[in-house]
């Protein structure tokens, strides 16, 4: 007994497994507003398993160098270029999880879940990259200028939605801020919209928003009676990503001069390294000569002002400070962050110097609509052919059958959850792989039962029957599902997105069914028969 | 309880020249086809644009028809895609192709041919591919090598696994299925798409699911029973796990034609050469892979020389009677003894 209880201990621990993994959550998912066209964060409860373009409707896109205006020589970093540029560009598209990724050496892969607009999407991805390095705001005109834009907001009858707690983050940044926030809030006795939303941050120019409310100043700061308030030459600038700061994740927001001291047209190279002295990460970057001269010019006049690097109207990491005047060759400091960050950065750069056209390899496009008819259909063939091999079954094994059919149940649990566990994405023919599997599984069931018949047949005693039924069947059980496995990995090396997904619906399939066919079943009739120590004749 | 073909004793050998007869015709009508019409490759393959659409009330395939060749678009294929309301254009690349652009251009090509005929609005796209030749040709190569690659390792495989006759005779098997496999998308004209790739590569796992069970059979027979010769081991085998075959294969076959009748359009290639996988797979382990078994036995005759004397010893009439109750403990003197 002792030793079926620890069995049904693991499958139990498998079963709370495969629901906690299954279980629906909260997931945030950006998406383009149909009335305004700007970008909004909704949250959508739903079982974590991810779906594959062809499920969910998206768009596919596999991008390379552009090589018909003559040969690039370096096609791997300028796809590098290509994947930074285009990662900054991602907030753009309403999809939650965008893959960008280098495919082979020179292949770049987009897929949009959800886009519905090739046009737009071939658009944003394929735009030429802009670099532009401008001077922050040193002189606080900006936060001079926020009442004005509350007022303005105020007078269009935009209530404050916010309810953070000025004084939580207060907390974070010292009491300067929170003077700031309650003097521009004490002037109407209500608190600014937008002022009550901006935290100054560390360097002239910077406020910090928190990630969650972005997207909301981002659409307050675009209305037309906030810009007319705005100071003249002065433009707000987001951030590319977003950083925290204690336990909240919060979006930079910069205002910046609108001129640019210089452009990436004037840049020729940048590389990060390690400076031997010093073993700080820095970029060093090098000028055309008439960008030095200008750049020479511009830095003079700037001496310890901060200069955001601009990279399609995002800013890049923090604003370096300038410390002297910089001719042809300058660097940036990084302190002591990580190589990897200097690389990026150089990579920034670059990609903002030598923009590498790109053109369109393969799309693919698929509407939401086909996706959901095809996950309907999917499913419910999965429905019928399920209720068939149940039918099958308990028809021709009856009470051994039932177990199996259980087991079956719990092979399409673990199947689910290994799928949502390893954050593998199910695509259709990932979805018809499983609804085949469901057929096979029940394939070393099968093997099992008529050899325990055979065993019967042979007059052993039920328990012995069963042990060497399990015990026989064994070898070719194993046998078979190994060659499946092998011709499946091979599959998913070589195919792309819904082949793959085939492969590993496959794949798991088959360690879920060698578990529950295997292990489970033989724990049932381990129970079974411990349950009916008189029974003579087995229901199989 | 029900038993289904218990204790048959079926003398499946005997009638090998009929099924290779039977396999052959198929492949020669599959040859034929194959040879006049030439493979239905998907555009993934070939490079070229699909779009499919649905429009709200039907349209005369002509009407569309003639605003594809009004923008120029003079080779592309039309077909209804599982409704009459939805529809597939597809236009292959030609091999004189060398522009990445011009399956974007031809995507656009094909709306613009549909605010003519259809009317803007009037249709929906639902889906649109634009591969570039080059992306086709590397999917050539990547299938090629998938396939090739997957009887590598299943020789391998087999070969750690089973001795090399046994081997031998499973591949010859795995690749009569894969010729009987392409015969039937030949005569059913399907689009070969990677995911049928995909499809012959399940058959390829399934069928050799099946030899390896009936071989491990046969394995297990040949050590049980010392007196009996090859050609009765291998209908003993085939026989004793007959129950097995049978249910097995009507469990696949009951989720393959749910999925060929109810998983939509999409899927339905898939769905075709699973299904027909499955019983060039059941028939291959049988009628192929016994019967070649026997016939390198013959030839280059293993360890204990039965193989050799497996034809001319054959009992006509009387092959043994399968499952014959014997005790773990003794099973050699209750073994059947056939006529000699």
């Amino acid at each position: 007994m002792g030793k079926i209880r620890q069995r049904l201990y693991v499958i139990a621990a498998l079963i709370v497994v495969s629901i906690i993994a299954l279980v629906p959550r909260n997931t945030k998912q950006r998406v383009r507003d149909a009335t305004s066209g700007a970008m909004k964060d909704t949250t959508v409860r739903r079982v974590p398993i991810n779906l594959g373009l062809d499920l969910q409707g998206g768009i596919h896109l596999a991008l390379e160098v552009d090589q018909s205006k003559g040969p690039v020589p370096d096609c791997a970093d300028a796809i590098q270029r290509a994947e930074r540029v285009v990662r900054t560009r991602m907030d753009e598209f309403g999809t939650k999880e965008p893959v960008v990724q280098i495919q082979g050496r020179c292949r770049l892969i987009v897929e949009l879940a959800g886009e519905k607009d090739p046009a737009r999407a071939r658009g944003v991805i394929q735009r030429t990259a802009f670099l532009e390095f401008r001077i922050t705001d040193m002189k606080s005109l900006f936060k001079d200028a926020l009442p004005l834009m509350d007022a303005a907001l105020r007078k269009a009858g935009i209530k404050s939605r916010s309810t953070a707690a000025p004084s939580a983050v207060a907390q974070l940044f010292g009491g300067d801020t929170t003077k700031t926030a309650r003097d521009s809030a004490a002037d109407a006795n209500t608190p600014g919209v937008l002022s009550s939303l901006l935290f100054q941050g560390q360097l002239p120019g910077e406020f910090l928003v928190p990630e969650e409310q972005w997207p909301l100043v981002d659409s307050l700061t675009s209305r037309p009676d906030v810009r007319a308030a705005i100071p003249r030459g002065l433009e707000l600038r987001w951030g590319a990503q977003s950083e925290s700061r204690g336990a909240r994740a919060y979006r930079a927001l910069y205002a910046v001069e609108a001129r640019p001291i210089i452009t990436g047209e004037e840049l020729v190279k940048a590389v990060a390294r390690r400076d031997p002295v010093t073993n700080q990460s820095i970029v060093a970057f090098q000028l055309s000569h008439r960008g030095a001269r200008k750049f020479a010019d511009e830095t003079a006049r700037h001496i310890n002002d901060y200069m955001a690097i601009i990279l399609d109207s995002r800013v890049q990491g923090q604003p370096p400070i300038i410390k002297s005047q910089i001719g042809a060759n300058g660097q940036i400091e990084l302190g002591t962050k990580p190589l990897q960050e200097a690389s990026d950065l150089a990579l920034v750069l670059r990609a903002g110097a030598l923009p590498a056209p790109l053109t369109i390899v393969d799309e693919r496009s698929i509407s939401a609509t086909l996706g959901a008819d095809s996950i309907h259909d999917g499913v419910l063939a999965g429905v019928v052919g399920v209720l068939l091999v149940v039918v099958i079954m308990i028809g021709y094994y009856r009470m051994s059958g039932a177990l199996a059919v259980a087991a079956l149940t719990l092979y399409c649990l673990f199947t689910l959850a290994g799928l949502a566990l390893f954050g593998f994405t199910l695509t259709l023919p990932g979805l018809a792989g499983f609804v085949l599997s469901i057929g096979i599984a029940v394939d070393a069931n099968v093997l099992i039962f008529e050899r325990i018949r055979e065993e019967l047949v042979h007059g052993k005693s039920l328990r012995l029957a069963v042990d060497d039924g399990f015990l026989h069947a064994m070898n070719a059980i194993v046998d078979s599902n190994v060659s499946t496995i092998l011709t499946a990995l091979i599959l998913y090396a070589v195919g792309t997105g819904p082949v793959q997904g085939f492969a590993i619906t496959l794949i798991i399939g088959i360690i879920a069914s060698m578990i529950s066919a295997i292990f489970v079943v033989k724990t049932l009739f381990l129970v079974w028969l411990y349950r009916r120590p008189d029974m003579i004749t087995l229901s199989i | 309880m029900i038993r289904l073909f218990a204790n048959a004793s079926y003398d499946f050998i005997k009638w090998r020249r009929w099924a290779f007869s039977l396999t052959g015709a198929i492949m020669l009508v599959g040859l034929v086809f194959l040879v006049t019409r030439g493979v239905n490759y998907s555009i993934e393959f070939t490079g070229g644009t699909l779009v499919q659409f649905d429009v709200a009330h039907k349209v005369p395939t002509a009407n569309i028809r003639a605003a594809l060749d009004n923008v120029g678009l003079l080779g592309a294929d039309i077909q209804t895609f599982g409704s009459d309301t939805s529809y597939q254009v597809r236009a292959r690349l030609g091999a004189e192709a060398t522009g990445e652009a011009g399956t974007q251009a031809v995507a656009d090509a094909v709306a613009r041919a549909l605010d003519q005929s259809v009317g803007t609005g009037q249709y929906q796209i639902q889906r649109r591919e634009a591969v570039g030749p080059k992306v086709g040709r590397e999917l050539q190569g990547k299938a090629l090598i998938a396939i090739l690659f997957s009887f590598v390792v299943t020789l391998i495989y087999l070969a750690v696994r089973f001795e090399w006759r046994f081997g031998l005779a499973a591949v010859v098997a795995t690749a009569h299925d894969i010729v009987a496999t392409i015969a039937f998308i030949s005569v059913m004209h399907l689009e070969v798409s990677l995911v049928v790739v995909g499809a012959v590569l399940t058959v390829v796992g399934y069928s050799l699911n099946d030899t390896i069970i009936i071989f491990d059979r046969v394995r297990e027979n040949l050590r049980k029973y010392r007196r009996q010769n090859l050609y009765e081991i291998l209908n003993l085998s085939i026989n004793e796990t007959l129950p097995r075959s049978v249910l097995t294969h009507g469990t696949t076959i009951a989720t393959t034609l749910s999925l060929l009748i109810l998983a939509g359009e999409v899927i339905r290639p898939f769905a075709w050469v699973m299904s027909f996988g499955i019983f060039t797979g059941t028939f291959s382990s049988i009628y192929i892979a016994a019967p070649v078994l026997l016939w390198i036995e013959k030839r280059w005759p293993g360890e204990d020389a039965r193989g050799a004397r497996t034809f001319g010893s054959r009992a006509p009439a009387a092959p043994p009677v399968a499952g014959p109750p014997v005790t773990p403990s003794a099973p050699q003197p209750r073994a059947p003894q056939p006529a000699r």
